[in-house]
């Protein structure tokens, strides 16, 4: 909706009647000084109980027993060093087959109308709501050597459960929804009249998709692909299930750290919990930082397009 | 919607990009869980009411609906109170407790669970205080319960302060002006209006819940019949190779994740709707 051109002094009068109204809003929103004191600091307290305090406590006691003590628990465990190089190759493997899955699942359902687009939608969320464990019990059954593809899988020398394989699939399957979850909000937001015209003009698909659709969705993408990246690093329940746990072979970081800890190994168990809590920080800063480029971006699109509206008016 | 259907002639790439997504989800997730499925109705439905109902299944049941239902309505609460003051109340880092709501959401969930079990032993951060009262936050039920607050409130705050940012001012002048206190207003109009968000909240915190495992497996101390969640004993049950028996608490899981799902759909489209 365009306005209608409006004298000044008129528009000036808008102006300061909305002044008044924002005026009078304030005081209906008003609430007591004592209750605002008491609320923000009770919300405070609830943030900084339950997240702002177990941060500061991983690194006191990850560095409690100085820098050198630090360096060895990590350095100078080799099992701890296989545990990140597994992490390092599960995570990118299962956060590259879900972010080309993601691409898939938005151009289909952001950019098609077809029966069945809102079934799939949710079918799309479902892992979500499964349980970690459920999804690794439910590779056992399929992957496992009792499982239902095991005697062929063995049969042909491939071992998926208590090996990489089965640990980058269970991976992928918990950290299914992510990318996709962000990125079709976001082409849906920005529409496909872009697309149209790049079609229109005689580009192929995949130019299409290379050049216009890409760079319109970039900071959801790579919204959706760090927040991947997180939960697949992190992930603990799937992974636990079928990976066996060999210490030095199949121990992801979480699984590391889950062992030390069995072990006693308290302050080497926070060494290596402290990794992902940076992880975690990490990942907090670079979303908020692609949040504020995505927003202005599709303010920057909902203001061409309003542009686009009045300028095509007569 | 005229642009819609323009789009499905003009636009390439629906056949491809649909065969992918569908063959991507059955063969990363339809076919293991159907695997699930299938290996729980090889049981027969006598061995397998055996196996969902020992004693020790249905005490894990009840820990695991216990505490997940108690961490969910105790999320709403904290949940609806942090949303309000980010969104009502302006102070100087505000953005700041802002972004680390999300922290949950990122940090994963064995350190959670580890700096829980250490933060309210005896002579933890947290502990040092509440044992002393009688407060027994880790390897108990309350720890439990905590680890989940930590896990779901961010789901809650993260549905309701959207809608509580686009409640129309005017609703609460109208409400002033007709002579509510503050309190009326909040009671009788906002607090019907963040309903559906805090129920979505509630279900998203809840589902969540009942599946966890790698926080509260650190916290719980993991005994049978007392603080043995259900996940806790799909596990174990695996470790003892009792495949048939795992499948089928598995099964009671996963139908209560289905249908907390079609809740938490239905309940968006209700929002959608107002």
């Amino acid at each position: 909706m365009s306005s209608a051109p409006v004298s000044r002094p008129l528009q000036r009068s808008a102006a300061k009647a909305a002044v008044g109204s924002v005026a009078a809003s304030r005081i209906a929103r008003e609430d007591p000084a004592a209750v605002r004191w008491l609320l923000t600091g009770l919300a405070l307290l609830v943030v900084g109980v339950l997240v702002v305090v177990p941060v500061a406590n991983v690194f006191w006691q990850a560095f409690r027993g100085g820098l050198g003590a630090y360096w060895r628990a990590i350095a100078g465990d080799p099992d701890t060093l296989a545990a990140i190089r597994l992490t390092l190759t599960v995570a990118p493997i299962a956060v590259a087959a879900n972010t080309i899955f993601g691409l898939a699942a938005a151009w289909t359902i952001a950019r098609f109308r077809f029966p069945g687009r809102a079934f799939l939608t949710s079918l799309i969320d479902l892992p979500f709501s499964v349980s970690p464990v459920v999804a690794g019990l439910s590779l056992v059954l399929l992957f496992g050597l009792q499982g239902y593809l095991g005697p062929w899988l063995r049969a042909h020398g491939w071992k998926i459960i208590f090996a990489t394989p089965g640990i980058v699939i269970a991976t992928a399957f918990v950290t299914f929804p992510f990318v996709a979850r962000e990125l079709i909000p976001t082409m849906e937001a920005l529409g496909d009249e872009e697309e149209m015209a790049a079609v229109s003009l005689g580009a192929s698909g995949w130019q299409t998709f290379r050049r216009v659709t890409l760079p319109n969705v970039k900071w959801g993408l790579l919204y959706g692909l760090i927040l991947c990246n997180a939960r697949a690093m992190g992930e603990f329940g799937a992974v636990y299930v079928v990976s066996g746990r060999i210490t030095g072979q199949t121990d992801t970081i979480p699984l590391r750290v889950e062992k030390l800890f069995q072990e006693y190994k308290t302050p080497e168990s926070f060494a290596v919990a402290s990794l992902l809590t940076m992880l975690a920080l990490v990942t907090l800063v670079l979303k908020v930082f692609f949040e504020e480029r995505r927003r202005r971006e599709l303010a920057d699109a909902a203001r061409m397009e309003s542009a686009a509206e009045e300028g095509g008016r007569p | 919607m005229n642009t819609r259907s323009n789009a499905a002639r003009v636009l390439p790439g629906f056949r491809p990009s649909l065969g992918w997504t569908l063959a991507y989800l059955t063969l990363l997730v339809l076919i293991p869980l159907g695997a699930t499925f299938t290996k729980a109705s090889t049981l027969g439905w006598s061995a397998f009411r055996d196996a969902v109902w020992t004693e020790r299944a249905r005490a894990a049941y009840r820990v695991t609906f216990g505490a997940s239902l108690t961490a969910a309505l105790v999320s709403v609460v904290l949940g609806l109170l942090v949303a309000w003051v980010l969104v009502r109340y302006p102070f100087p880092g505000r953005r700041l407790i802002d972004s680390l709501i999300d922290l949950p959401f990122a940090l994963p969930t064995a350190v959670a669970g580890l700096v829980y079990s250490d933060l309210y032993v005896e002579k933890g951060w947290l502990g040092r205080f509440l044992v002393p009262l009688g407060i027994k936050g880790a390897y108990s039920w309350l720890a439990i319960v905590l680890v989940l607050v930590f896990i779901g409130m961010p789901f809650v705050v993260r549905t309701v302060q959207p809608v509580l940012a686009e409640i129309d001012a005017d609703l609460e002048e109208a409400a002033a002006c007709l002579g509510a206190t503050r309190w009326q207003t909040f009671r009788r109009v906002l607090l019907p209006m963040l309903l559906p968000a805090s129920l979505t909240g509630f279900a998203l915190a809840f589902a969540r819940s009942l599946g966890e495992y790698g926080s509260v497996v650190f916290v719980s101390g993991n005994m049978p019949y007392k603080t043995e969640i259900a996940p806790v004993l799909i596990v174990s049950r695996l470790e003892e190779f009792a495949y048939a028996e795992a499948t089928a608490i598995a099964v009671v899981l996963l139908l209560l994740s289905f249908s907390m799902l079609v809740a938490i759909n239905l309940l968006e489209r209700w929002i959608r709707h107002e």
